[in-house]
This record gives structure tokens, C-alpha cells and sequence, in this order.
């Protein structure tokens, strides 16, 4: 249809129209006819990532598992296909989905999921006590000070939605995808670079503490707006390689 | 009793290995030194010459060195990474210059001893998992650029791990008996009956591009036997297939013109397939780098590869026919909007599957994990933003799997063995690298 509408002059556009009309008409059984027209799209290129993370980066709630990527930061996003092709982080069927991406290809399919906004459709929670999400509520807004674990929002952000350029949102993510990212960091199965700020606070989580971040954060509501806060809205109180090593390190 | 008999052969065993091993180092072993850089009859200028060192590093990237010598998220050609065989680990060596634990103190008599003989330094016998048996067939003059593109590298210090094989691989000296099997040194001979395109085809492919380590069966011992030259085979840990490479009748790559070779080199797919697994890996890493002269050349080449014999299809004891229409309400559901009705795809978007080699090679492998695994088509200096097809292994079980590889392999010109779900669940827990 596209190399259609290039051609010139108003006769070709009504031939266009006809066709799209002719297409529309059609389309329940176009997919019965060989040779299939396919949309030069980014969209169209990306059906590996999209059919998990789907079309707009807005997950699969249904699955309990695929993490939402749209309004992550495009830096961030870049980040964790670079540590699926260089080893820091191990799944098999993301590491064999990036693992001849250009930079460039990267970068730029970061930048379509970053510039995604779609309302998110929470996952389903576990049976979780009323202590345990508690103890989470506790330990994302205030952290633990006895047990040196920062409050989760004081880097990824007052409302948890992630903070520019490299600090992913919290909220909209299914319960399973956040405890096992937090299990990942304690069996050295997801890594970033040194200084692991992340490996630190998954190492001082307890096993029930993982389970109660992980079910308060995914029984979360969503701001209408789920982008990433500006740059420097937050002072990470970890020294942070991903962060370019701000903090006290402590 | 039994256990005496038992104890009687492992004894036999142990005498013969024994023997094998001394014999092995009596012919074999301990009679090299390394020739220091300072005896060497290369002088360190020669190895600064930047037109040698330029050629070198066209060679290394046809060879891809980097494919082996380069751990995951490594420093280029510091080695570190563990190839995993049928007979254990074997740690990839460093080869950038380090004194310590690269080819620092290595002179291009001692290179050339590894990569023309299949030796160490100090006469030990290589395992063949460096790939010497293709490698033998480089001339002289390309190792020597070879090995100055090598020295001109920054140095990175890296030891090796260790050695990991099972007994009794792991007795150096039993490799004796493996060359004189397998094993037999010499440059290339050009065949002056050829043209010289043919003959620099023949050249790379015997030679530095070692093409036949994978796509040729290994036997019981880890060998390639030399009368199934590129008639493919299944590459050993890994689990995908590397398939026949001959274009004429019923060969892996039948109907293939020199054109559909050079485009998958080149650019990642052809008209009439698509690199995945391992071969991405290759095009991105080596072949997308080729000259389009050298290109030709291996098309030429792969293009005069003989008829293959056909084989003869056994009757499957289970209901094929239930499987196949499966198969096809899968394949009508989520392949027909890429791969179309008649499986011939888009051309130069989505690849065909009538008549694909990696639709019909014999395992069913290939088809079975790119089902489980989508993925994108290499992502090429002539392709850079290629399309991709969606993972199903997180959609369909394995029975739907069965079916739908089935169905591809037994329709349009088809006519492959199907593939049982027991196969899907194996290679659905396959590791990626």
C-alpha cells in the first residue's frame, strides 16, 4: 500500500483509496492469499520483542511474567540488551532475541518503547498477607535503616515510575518479574556495572522481604502519567556504576 | 566372576592407553622447543608492516578468530570462554600478544607450528577443537599475516582455566592416534583445472573459513571423515544443525544460485533463507565483512559441490496424518500472515519455507528451535534494521510445536520426516550459548 500512495498524481491516490477500501473488504480473508503485505514499520520489524512485551511495550498481564517497557528510559532499556548480549544478565530467550542487535537497532527500538504511553492493566497478586504488604510498603517508601536497605524510592523516584536516564519504574510490573529479578541479583544471574548498587540491596532482602516488595509494588495503582521522573529528581544514597558511581556508597 | 572379568578388561584398557601414550611421546611429544623471537627468521619489523598487518586482519575476520577466542562480553581475542565438547571443556587460549598469558613470547615459527601442525609451543598436541585440521590448508604467507595482526593487538592479561576433560581425553598424547585418523597437514593445493575464483573459493572454505567443522557430521571420536565433506551434520553441544552445502540435486542448499549464497554472507538472508544460531553469529562477526571478490569466489566454489545421493524416506510407525492437520490449524493461526498459504514468505523480509534446507534438513532441529526461539534476522551492514519472527515457546506447548514442524516439513515441495514431541521438549531446554 505504501509504494502505492508514493506514486504521483490524484488518479493513483483514488486507486490507493480503492485498494485500501478493496483491502479492508477483503481483510478477513487476506491472510488466505500468499504473499502477505507487510507494513514497513518499526512496529512490524520488532515482532519478537512485541509479542511479549506487546505491541506498545504495555506487557502481558496475563502472563504474570513479561515486564512492561514502555516509559522505561530508553538509556535503561539499551542497558539490559547490552547485559543480555555481554552476559550480565541471563535469560535464553531475551539473550538469543538481542544477540546480533547493532547498537544503532538498539537504540532505537529503546527510544520507540521509552516513547510508549499506554494504560497498564495490573497482574494478578499472589495471596499475600496483610503484614507482608506492610513490611513492603515499609521497606519501598522507607526502607529499612537497621538492615541498611534504602527505601526502593529513593532512587527509583517518589512515585516509583523511574527516574532518567538509567533507573527503571517499579510500578506495572508483575509480581513474578520483580521477585525473581531480585532473586536474579542474589544468584548472580542479573548483574550491572560495578558498583552493583542493586546486588547490594537484593543481598541484604531477606527471602520474605522479596516477597513483600515484590507483591506491594505489583498491587500498585498507576499514575495516568507512567513516564520516567527527570534526571536529578532523586539522590541515590548507593554509590551506583550505572549511575556513573554518585552516592556515599554506603 | 563378573566383576573379576571387569577388572581384567579395565586393566587391558589401562595397559593400552598406556602404551598408546608412550608410543605417542616417543613419535610425538617432548622433542620441540620453542623457537624464541630472537632465533626467529621473521624479523620484528617484518611483523610492523602495516599492509601485513592490514591483510591479517581481513584474514582474522574471515577466519572469525574472534568466534572462539572471544569470551562473552570479553576483551577481543583474550580467550576465556570454554568450548564445550562432547568430551568436556577445553578453555579458548588467549591470543592477544601478553608476555604472561597471550602469544607474547611467541615467535611466527611457533604460530605457525599451532596453526599448520597442530602443535604447542613445545611440541604438545592440540585438541583439535582448534580447528587445525582446516586450518593447515592457510599458506605461509597469510599465517604470517595473520600472526602480525595478532602481535599488533593491545596485550590483555587473561590466564586460561584449566583443562577440563574426561579421562582418558584428557591424555594429550591419545590425540596420536586421533590426527592419524583425521589429521593431515598441508597448504592448499590449487586445482589447475579450476578457475582461479574456484580456487580461492576452495581455498577460504577448506582453509580459514573452516566451514566444514560444523557443517560436516562428526563421528564417535569427534572426527570429520574426509569423503563427507560439507554434506552437513548436527554441531555437537550446541544442538543446531549445520546443513548440507551443495546447491545440486538433493543437497541442502538445492536450487541455490551463487547470487542466494553471496546475499546470505553478505546480508544475513536470501531469497531463499535466513542465518540463525550459530550461522547469524558468523555472518555478523565474518562473512558480512568478506570482499564481494571473496564472496563470489566461496559461491563458486559451494555452487560445484556434486549431486548428493537421495535418501530414502522410511515410513514413519506413527499417524502422520492427525499430526500434519495439527500442524496446520497451528500453521494457519500463526505462521500463514509472514510465511504465507504457500509457505514462500516475502521475499527479502520473511523467508520461505517451501524448500528450505533448514525447514527439511534431516534432525528437525533447526526448525523446531527457530519456532521456540523466533528472533531477528542478522542485523547486517546491508540489513541493519532487519524484521523478526516472535518466540513461540512461551505460546505453544510441545505437542502444538510437533505439529506445526511437522506440517512445514511435509507440505508445499516438503517431503521431511516429522519431527515427535519428545524432540521439542529436549531442544526447548537447550541453553543459548
Amino acid at each position: 500500500m505504501n509504494k502505492n500512495v508514493r506514486m504521483r498524481p490524484a488518479r493513483q491516490i483514488g486507486t490507493a483509496l480503492l485498494l485500501v477500501v478493496t483491502a479492508m473488504l477483503f481483510s478477513g480473508i487476506s491472510h488466505a492469499t500468499d504473499a502477505p503485505t507487510v507494513p514497513d514499520t518499526l512496529q512490524q520489524r520488532i515482532a519478537a520483542c512485541t509479542s511479549c512485551h506487546g505491541a506498545h511495550g504495555e506487557g502481558t498481564p496475563g502472563s504474570g511474567f513479561f515486564p512492561r517497557l514502555a516509559g522505561k528510559p530508553a538509556a535503561y532499556l539499551v542497558r539490559q540488551m547490552q547485559g543480555f548480549q555481554n552476559g550480565l544478565r541471563k535469560y535464553g530467550p531475551m539473550e538469543y532475541t538481542v544477540r546480533q542487535l547493532s547498537p544503532a537497532y538498539m537504540q532505537e527500538i529503546a527510544e520507540y518503547f521509552a516513547a510508549q504511553q499506554v494504560p497498564f492493566s495490573r497482574s494478578p497478586l499472589p495471596p499475600v498477607s496483610a503484614e507482608a504488604l506492610q513490611r513492603g510498603e515499609q521497606l519501598v517508601s522507607k526502607g529499612d535503616a537497621e538492615r541498611k536497605i534504602p527505601a526502593c524510592a529513593s532512587c527509583h523516584g517518589s512515585q516509583l515510575k523511574g527516574v532518567e536516564p538509567s533507573t527503571p519504574g517499579l510500578i506495572g510490573l508483575p509480581y513474578d518479574y520483580i521477585s525473581s529479578q531480585l532473586g536474579s541479583w542474589r544468584t548472580h544471574t542479573r548483574a550491572m556495572a560495578a558498583p552493583d548498587c542493586m546486588a547490594v540491596v537484593a543481598g541484604r532482602l531477606s527471602a520474605s522481604d522479596i516477597t513483600a516488595v515484590s507483591a506491594w509494588l505489583a498491587s500498585r495503582q498507576l499514575p495516568a502519567d507512567t513516564h520516567a521522573e527527570a534526571a536529578g529528581s532523586v539522590k541515590p544514597p548507593l554509590s551506583c556504576g550505572v549511575l556513573g558511581a554518585t552516592g556515599d556508597g554506603a | 566372576m563378573k566383576g573379576f572379568r571387569r577388572l581384567v578388561l579395565l586393566v587391558l584398557v589401562l595397559v593400552a592407553l598406556l602404551v598408546v601414550g608412550l608410543l605417542g611421546w616417543f613419535f610425538f611429544g617432548g622433542s620441540h622447543r620453542p623457537t624464541s623471537q630472537a632465533m626467529s627468521k621473521v624479523t620484528a619489523a617484518t611483523l610492523r608492516d602495516p599492509a601485513l598487518i592490514a591483510r591479517g586482519g581481513y584474514l582474522v575476520t574471515v577466519g572469525d578468530c574472534a568466534g572462539c577466542h572471544t569470551a562473552q562480553g570479553g576483551a577481543g581475542y583474550a580467550g576465556g570462554r570454554l568450548m564445550a565438547t562432547p568430551f568436556g571443556n577445553i578453555p579458548v587460549p588467549n591470543i592477544t600478544p601478553d608476555q604472561e598469558t597471550g602469544l607474547g613470547n611467541w615467535s611466527f615459527e611457533d604460530f605457525w607450528q599451532a596453526l599448520h601442525v597442530g602443535k604447542g609451543r613445545h611440541g604438545e598436541l592440540l585438541y583439535p577443537a582448534f580447528s587445525y585440521t582446516s586450518y593447515t590448508k592457510v599458506t605461509h604467507y597469510d599465517a604470517l599475516a595473520i600472526f602480525a595482526y595478532l602481535q599488533s593487538l593491545p596485550p590483555v592479561h587473561q590466564p586460561a582455566t584449566a583443562l577440563a576433560l574426561n579421562f582418558p581425553y584428557s591424555v594429550r598424547n591419545s590425540l596420536a592416534a586421533w590426527r592419524a585418523l583425521y589429521f593431515k597437514e598441508g597448504v592448499f593445493e590449487p586445482d589447475a583445472g579450476q578457475t582461479a575464483q574456484w580456487n580461492r573459493g576452495a581455498y577460504l572454505v577448506q582453509g580459514l573459513g573452516h566451514c566444514n567443522e560444523c557443517h560436516a557430521a562428526r563421528d564417535v571420536l569427534g572426527g570429520t571423515p574426509e569423503n563427507e565433506h560439507l554434506t552437513g551434520g548436527q554441531i555437537p553441544q550446541q544442538n543446531w544443525y549445520a546443513p548440507d552445502l551443495s546447491t545440486q540435486s538433493n543437497g541442502g542448499l538445492q536450487g541455490w544460485n551463487e547470487q542466494d549464497i553471496v546475499d546470505l554472507l553478505k546480508t544475513g538472508q536470501s531469497a531463499k533463507g535466513v542465518a540463525f544460531g550459530p550461522m547469524a553469529d558468523v555472518v555478523v562477526q565474518s562473512t558480512q565483512h568478506m570482499t564481494d571478490a571473496d564472496l563470489r569466489a566461496v559461491a563458486s566454489y559451494l555452487h560445484s559441490l556434486p549431486a548428493r545421493a537421495q535418501t530414502v524416506e522410511e515410513k514413519s510407525p506413527f499417524n502422520t496424518t492427525a499430526l500434519v492437520q495439527q500442524g496446520e490449524q497451528v500453521y494457519t493461526k500463526r505462521c500463514v500472515d509472514c510465511h504465507g498459504k504457500n509457505g514462500n514468505g516475502v521475499t527479502g523480509i520473511y523467508p520461505p519455507l517451501n524448500g528450505n534446507s533448514s525447514v527439511t534438513e534431516p534432525s528437525g532441529i533447526n526448525a523446531i528451535r527457530a519456532v521456540l526461539l523466533g528472533g531477528f534476522a542478522p542485523a547486517t551492514a546491508a540489513n541493519p534494521r532487519p524484521y523478526s519472527m516472535p518466540p513461540f515457546a512461551q505460546q505453544l506447548s510441545d505437542s502444538d510445536v510437533a505439529a506445526v514442524v511437522s506440517y512445514i516439513r511435509r507440505s508445499w515441495t516438503n517431503k521431511a520426516p516429522i519431527v515427535l514431541e519428545r524432540d521439542v521438549s529436549t531442544y526447548r531446554q537447550t541453553p543459548i550459548d
